[in-house]
């Protein structure tokens, strides 16, 4: 069982990270194992944020080995020389904790390229790769991992989330959502269920040069979606493919710099609660997560089985 | 607990499942008496005055907080109590032996309502997933929108929800009447046992799936029958039903009841009828 949220503010803006920590903090009964933010703030559309890990957090309740920080420092040396190579101009340098980076970057070539490139260093990992997007994803509940990386401030369009209690992987934070949808930017997915039919798919799209980082099913879906883009889908096609592409039970959201979608599977076998007006859209796995940014009575349903939704901002 | 062991002696009668079952051993079985019914106790019932009437605001309080205030007013002869503020709470208004009029304004989250035997409730606004869950008796009505798995494995009452609802409404429902003013999702019906369902609007994939028994009534689009559904004809005391129902519920009174599709089991994948002496099936 794990929790997802997401929102959208259409024609405006608003404190995304704020509203996305409530609204996942009230589905932490949902899973704490770790929490993950996919947050799609202003940016000049210049620059590339890229957010990255060097290594895990291995605090308590961590399936990671522990490693030491001088591990993480010569990851870094060798990420910064590799950025040189690649041509990629590095504006601005955030180590907000030991293991995870945040850099600003000026970069006009194939990401496909960049990414592999970046991630040959072992333990290292893109988490997200935009000009709006930013991942972040930790152990924790939504408040720690809020806490932890100063998201409350964060101002944006859109916002997807995730509260994960580890049931088919490790607890750490390559199995943590949201999914960068590796190699586009922008892209990223969050995933409530289980999917019955990945290694199926996973070996069927690692043979057309996609990439797995971990051994979450969730992966397959940002996986599966950059894939179908990649060959000329759009997002809301992509989407509608995978209620006959992936097998199981699951309810996901995708996002863009400039949308947000959602899809149920067609047993509607797992929860979502959807709140829609004329600027705004909410939805979570509970009622409860779009009453903490909406208390006052409004009207809220369920979509239906094999429903596909796409909103812009 | 009890063992049960039938009588040897076949008869015509027992050969068509109408034979006697003897009770030996010990059983938890209690007889009433009369000269004791003074001191006779039933757990969670109070002597309530439907006019002793108030409110209580649950948004500071948890589930748990909410239900023990509802119990402890009806043990003061509270009959009517409204409920503000339900904000989308999971688990309220569950457990209720009693006759009352519960009223929450605002929507509740999963399992509302869950197992009460007894209470006349009104929702002001939206239900989660399984509300009214295992209903023995009472009648719920929801002014918008339920969740899935709505009225699963209720035994009785009436549950009434005036919008749409998710997947799996009824699901293993063994009684009572399930009346959808708006649309059903897919696997309405799914292994439903006994008692009736009643969508006035659409219904999605696999309607009935794998039911046992019982009746689904659709007044709009079926996406599909479900394993061993099957469409039966509509017969005139199944319309009078329908409108008695409808009626009494206020929802769709206009509503031509004359063009609904029945569906029934076919009962292929499961036999009710073989599984269960008649005697039995007439007490559940």
């Amino acid at each position: 069982m794990c929790g997802i949220a997401g929102l959208i503010h259409r024609g405006n803006t608003s404190n995304v990270g704020f509203e996305l920590q409530g609204m996942l903090q009230a589905l932490k009964h949902r899973g704490e194992d770790s929490t993950g933010y996919a947050l799609y703030g202003k940016t000049d559309g210049q620059n590339f944020i890229m957010r990255f890990k060097v290594g895990e957090n291995v605090a308590e309740g961590s399936s990671s080995v522990k490693e030491d920080v001088s591990v993480y420092d010569e990851r870094k040396k060798i990420v910064d020389s590799y950025l040189s190579e690649l041509g990629a101009k590095v504006i601005k340098e955030d180590r907000i904790l030991p293991y995870s980076l945040r850099y600003e970057i000026q970069y006009d070539k194939d990401l496909m390229e960049f990414s592999q490139k970046i991630e040959s260093v072992e333990g290292v990992e893109i988490l997200s790769m935009g000009k709006s997007l930013e991942v972040i994803k930790d152990l924790g509940n939504a408040a720690v991992v809020c806490n932890r990386y100063n998201l409350d401030k964060v101002v944006g369009t859109h916002a997807i989330g995730h509260a994960r209690m580890a049931t088919e992987s490790g607890v750490d934070i390559k199995s943590a959502h949201p999914f960068w949808g590796y190699p586009f930017s922008d892209v990223s997915v969050v995933h409530n269920g289980q999917l019955t039919n990945y290694w199926n798919n996973r070996r069927v799209l690692e043979n057309k040069g996609m990439r797995f980082m971990s051994e979450c099913d969730s992966e397959l879906i940002a996986v599966y979606l950059a894939e179908k883009m990649r060959n000329g889908a759009t997002l809301e096609e992509g989407m509608k493919e995978s209620l006959v592409g992936l097998d199981g039970v699951f309810t996901y959201f995708v996002a863009t710099k400039d949308s947000l979608g959602m899809a149920k599977d067609t047993m509607a076998a797992k929860p979502l609660v959807l709140y829609e007006s004329d600027d705004l859209v909410a939805m979570g796995s509970e009622e409860i997560a779009i009453r903490s940014i909406l208390p006052q009575e409004i009207e809220t349903y369920d979509p239906f089985d094999g429903e596909v939704k796409v909103w812009q901002i | 607990m009890a063992n049960l062991k039938t009588s040897e002696k076949k008869s015509k009668a027992q050969s068509m499942g109408l034979h006697t079952e003897v009770l030996t051993g010990k059983t938890q079985q209690k007889f009433f008496n009369p000269d004791e019914a003074e001191n006779f106790y039933y757990f969670g019932t109070y002597d309530v005055d439907f006019n002793k009437r108030t409110e209580i605001d649950v948004k500071n309080m948890d589930c748990r907080e909410a239900n023990k205030k509802i119990d402890e007013l009806m043990k003061d002869g509270y009959g009517t109590i409204v409920i503000k503020n339900p904000q989308g709470k999971h688990s309220l208004g569950v457990g209720i032996l009693n006759k009352l009029n519960l009223i929450f304004e605002g929507s509740l989250g999963y399992f509302g309502c869950g197992s009460m035997d007894g209470p006349i409730v009104r929702i002001n606004g939206r239900v989660g997933w399984s509300c009214a869950e295992n209903m023995m008796a009472g009648k719920v009505v929801i002014e918008k929108n339920a969740g899935s798995c709505f009225g699963a494995a209720i035994r009785g009452g009436d549950l009434i929800c005036k919008g749409s609802v998710g997947a799996r409404t009824g699901i293993d429902q063994k009684g009572g009447t399930i009346i959808i003013g708006g649309d059903a999702g897919a696997f309405t019906g799914f292994m439903m046992q006994r008692g009736r369902i009643i969508i006035l609007g659409d219904v999605g994939i696999n309607l009935g799936d794998s039911m046992y028994d019982g009746t689904i009534f659709v007044g709009g689009k079926i996406g599909s029958f479900g394993s061993d559904a099957v469409e039966a004809e509509l017969t005139d005391s199944d319309q009078d039903w329908l409108k008695r129902k409808l009626k009494v519920a206020e929802i769709g009174e206009n509503f031509d009841v004359s063009k609904m599709t029945k569906v029934v089991a076919g009962k292929k994948l499961w036999n009710y009828d073989a599984l269960e002496p008649t005697e039995k099936k007439g007490a559940i």
